[in-house]
């Protein structure tokens, strides 16, 4: 536990120095601030012209949860392949630390680092209750916020993975991207050709997006929160495995 | 404290060492000296828990490197070939870093302890990525004497560092050699004369010879050697010389002194010493020479080279 939290530490510190976390977080911020002006001035024009609908979180998670498909991987790709890279490697796998810790502190260490800059868009519910009355619905933010969070966990801990098993950070950021999506995105197609039956409710299970989205529409399934975790656990258990191979090799 | 039986690993078909046996005692210096890709780094890598061996074991300090590895590693020291720092990282904050995933309690007088070991105190505070490749290795150093190990495994230590800074770091190493267990490998030859108290010489996976550096060195030649030179021209003092008794060879060399050979423990130098006096010549120096490590090791694996 407490090697966990040296590493994440470390880990987090890390992205305040480097020149890829701020551009992710740049980006981010102010991919949603625009989003967020102009979907409001819309809704604004909208209530004015037909009646007022009640404006909600969704317009700025959901956006966040396309931007961060393709942020996090930006800031996993180095965690592990870096240090093969650099041989730092050699000294965390003999230090007195076990593969798991190493691999969940790393991934710690970036989830922090996104709760950070989840935690900045935080100004926008705030903005957004002021603007509306009688203020936005608390149980929608809040069910938003944690989808988020669930989805961002689950989307870096595949990185994470990714990074433990190649040595090129780029190899890393694609093979991310690529698994992103397929749960985020491909996964559901299936489901749009097959009979419903098993097979269609399983790929329905599975599609990240569609959970996502039904979190955000303020109602929790437990399988919506169990999914997501599920698959973080996943990402961690094949990183450290990852990790393992690379002893063998 | 190092107890290595049977070790062999092979990295898919080849096989980088074979059937390594060797031990080390607390208070001992072994080296490792051998040519590059002989296995060195390899057998460390297993002491170290960082890789596990194909077949055959290893325990350091009492735990095995396979099911222990843990232990083990608490209780190592390890500097590996390619010094592991983070240049985006202060020194301090890189120390404090490893002694908190060694759970040290006073992890601050410990980093500080370990700087003034390796002569780093002044640079705490610098980012390891503006430092001189010297000092790197001597932060690496640092890091792997942090928690004052019962066993230390160094890679290579002194590679890259100035001659003065080579004497320090032989200096730090020979002192805690003196209380605890070093293994370093190393192919500067000298390096190996004059920090071991037993050098194992490995080649292509095996260890060809293991002894201290002075038996290697009787062992080989079989004779004690001598040069002698005198003031002026010595063209027949070579033939005086091979008359004395105990004497098995004598022979001029090029540059105008005498070599001659004696079998070891018949020491015949005073006679020789005699012989020159009376003989009329001025003796200017009349000095041992020792096989050197160098001629030792060619010689090893040379031989290993015939078998083949």
């Amino acid at each position: 536990m407490r090697n966990i939290w040296t590493i994440a530490r470390r880990e987090y510190k890390h992205y305040f120095i480097s020149p890829i976390a701020y551009i992710v977080a740049l980006a981010v911020l102010l991919v949603i601030g625009i989003y967020f002006v102009i979907v409001l001035y819309y809704q604004a024009n909208q209530a004015l012209m037909y009646g007022a609908t009640a404006p909600d979180i969704s317009i700025v998670v959901g956006p966040m949860a396309t931007i961060f498909l393709f942020a996090t991987p930006a800031l996993t790709m180095r965690l592990l392949a870096d240090e093969q890279r650099m041989g730092t490697l050699e000294l965390l796998l003999t230090a007195p630390v076990r593969d798991g810790e190493l691999v969940i502190g790393k991934w710690l260490g970036a989830f922090l680092f996104v709760l950070t800059i989840i935690a900045v868009t935080l100004v926008y519910p705030i903005v957004l209750n002021k603007l509306s009355s009688p203020g936005i619905d608390q149980g929608i933010m809040i069910a938003g916020y944690l989808a988020i969070t669930l989805i961002v966990a689950c989307f870096l801990a595949l990185g994470t993975a990714m990074s433990s098993f190649f040595s090129n950070q780029f190899a890393a950021f694609f093979a991310t991207l690529a698994i992103l999506l397929v749960f985020w995105w491909l996964i559901r197609l299936p489901t749009y050709i097959i009979p419903s039956g098993f097979f269609n409710s399983l790929f329905t299970y599975l599609d990240l997006n569609g959970r996502f989205g039904s979190m955000l529409g303020g109602t929790i399934a437990l399988s919506d929160i169990i999914y997501p975790l599920s698959l973080t656990t996943l990402g961690l258990l094949l990183g450290t495995v990852a990790v393992e191979i690379r002893r063998w090799r | 404290m190092i107890n290595v039986d049977g070790l062999t690993k092979d990295y898919g078909s080849r096989r980088a060492i074979e059937n390594l046996t060797f031990e080390a005692q607390q208070g001992e210096v072994v080296g490792f000296l051998g040519p590059n890709g002989a296995g060195k780094t390899t057998t460390m890598r297993i002491l170290t828990g960082y890789m596990p061996p194909t077949s055959g074991g290893a325990k350091v300090a009492g735990y095995d490197v396979m099911t222990e590895s843990l232990d083990v590693r608490r209780r190592v020291g390890y500097l590996p070939e390619t010094v592991p720092l983070y240049p985006d990282m202060t020194v301090f904050d890189y120390l404090k870093f490893m002694a908190d995933l060694r759970h040290l309690p006073n992890a601050d007088d410990m980093v500080d302890d370990a700087l003034e070991l390796v002569g780093m105190t002044d640079r705490a505070e610098g980012y390891i990525g503006a430092l001189s490749k010297g000092m790197r290795q001597r932060i690496g150093l640092a890091q792997a004497l942090l928690h004052k190990p019962e066993v230390l495994i160094l890679d290579e230590p002194t590679i890259g560092l100035d001659p003065a800074q080579v004497v320090e770091v032989r200096n730090v190493i020979r002192e805690i050699g003196k209380e605890r267990t070093v293994l370093l490998s190393t192919h500067i030859l000298s390096e190996a004369q004059a920090l071991c108290d037993r050098v194992l010489i490995i080649n292509k996976g095996h260890i060809v010879a293991e002894d201290s550096p002075e038996n290697l060195q009787a062992r080989l030649t079989g004779a004690e050697r001598s040069i002698l030179r005198v003031k002026g021209d010595a063209d027949d003092l070579a033939p005086k010389i091979a008359r004395i008794a105990g004497v098995q060879r004598a022979a001029a060399r090029p540059d105008g002194s005498v070599e001659f050979q004696f079998a070891p423990g018949h020491d015949v130098r005073p006679l020789v010493a005699r012989a020159v006096i009376e003989s009329g010549y001025d003796l200017l120096e009349l000095s041992p020479i020792g096989m050197s490590l160098e001629e030792i090791f060619l010689e090893l694996t040379r031989e290993d080279k015939k078998e083949m």
